[in-house]
């Protein structure tokens, strides 16, 4: 039990956060240890990092990366990520052809196994409203220039189907284990505002 | 009728600003909120249709105005007071009892 004063007075939605709290413990309709294992599990063991182990997998593998195109769900339950928010995945690849990025423009769905929770961009206003209208220019925003004859293909996720983007390898890996791909590996990459990282990089 | 929630297109909606390494919360309250939201789910109350379609029943404005857990915790007190599961009146009153006895943070 952590005890503190607050420096600031609480807002109204931290008392409402608190009160709740209290109330369904003491109701015996929430367990406090499933809910810190809830934090600790969203806040250091799910992550991006699922994610690049998924993507190093495919570039270094042809036999998996065809499974992950035909049906990404279980080829990502064999690296052992799945679960909540994850239930039917569809990976999407980009190739020189074409671009993909992936958007919830209804509200904030997001592959929780394989990229975590997903950052305050991806559940902003702007970018839930500008990706399916204006693409190209979302994409400037984050620095990522896409050459006019590629094709960029906007996935608008829902509830039950959730988009990850499997970017291109990067030229300059020949020779790469999976564990050094994986570090070029970002999460923007995979939602498609990014692009993976050079090889220089972690050289 | 298009309700807030629905962003896909809208304009005027400004620039994007992504902000780098920021952390999986923000504060500490939004930890709390995240992990009661799920736990509760676990009743079996309601699906995740239904907790989306309560944090849609915002006001416009409040909506737009709302970070992602405010709206969480909008449609999880709107969520247990439906199902029965607390009142409004004893959710009202947990929070007079909080703010005047101003007690230290229990967790």
């Amino acid at each position: 039990m952590s005890r503190h004063k607050h420096a600031h007075p609480p807002s109204e939605t931290e008392v409402k956060v608190k009160a709740l709290e209290s109330l369904l413990i003491e109701k015996g309709l929430v367990d406090p240890l499933v809910l810190d294992e809830l934090i600790d599990t969203y806040e250091h063991r799910v992550g991006p990092q699922n994610g690049a182990k998924v993507v190093a997998k495919a570039w270094s593998d042809s036999n998996y990366r065809a499974r992950l195109l035909d049906d990404s769900t279980d080829a990502i339950r064999e690296l052992g990520f799945q679960g909540r928010q994850g239930e039917d995945m569809v990976v999407v690849e980009n190739t020189s052809e074409v671009h993909n990025m992936v958007v919830c423009t209804l509200c904030s769905c997001y592959p929780w196994p394989v990229l975590g929770l997903p950052p305050v961009w991806y559940k902003s206003a702007p970018y839930r409203a500008r990706s399916v209208s204006e693409p190209r220019s979302v994409l400037e925003e984050f620095g990522v220039f896409i050459n006019k004859e590629v094709e960029v293909r906007v996935w608008d996720s829902t509830a039950e189907v959730r988009y990850l983007v499997l970017p291109m390898r990067p030229e300059g890996t020949d020779g790469f284990s999976e564990n050094q791909l994986a570090r070029l590996v970002t999460r923007d990459s995979m939602i498609g505002t990014g692009l993976p990282k050079s090889p220089r990089s972690i050289q | 009728m298009k309700g807030a929630h629905d962003l896909g297109g809208k304009t005027g909606m400004g620039r994007i600003d992504p902000k780098m390494d920021e952390p999986v919360f923000h504060h500490e309250w939004e930890k709390r909120a995240f992990a009661l939201t799920l736990a509760a789910g676990f009743l079996g109350k309601w699906n995740l249709d239904m907790s989306r379609f309560a944090r849609e029943q915002m006001e416009h404005d409040e909506y737009l105005a709302s970070s992602y857990y405010e709206k969480w915790i909008h449609g999880l007190e709107r969520l247990l007071v439906e199902k029965g599961a607390l009142t409004q009146s004893e959710i009202q009153e947990r929070m007079l009892n909080m703010l005047e006895e101003e007690q230290p943070t229990v967790r």
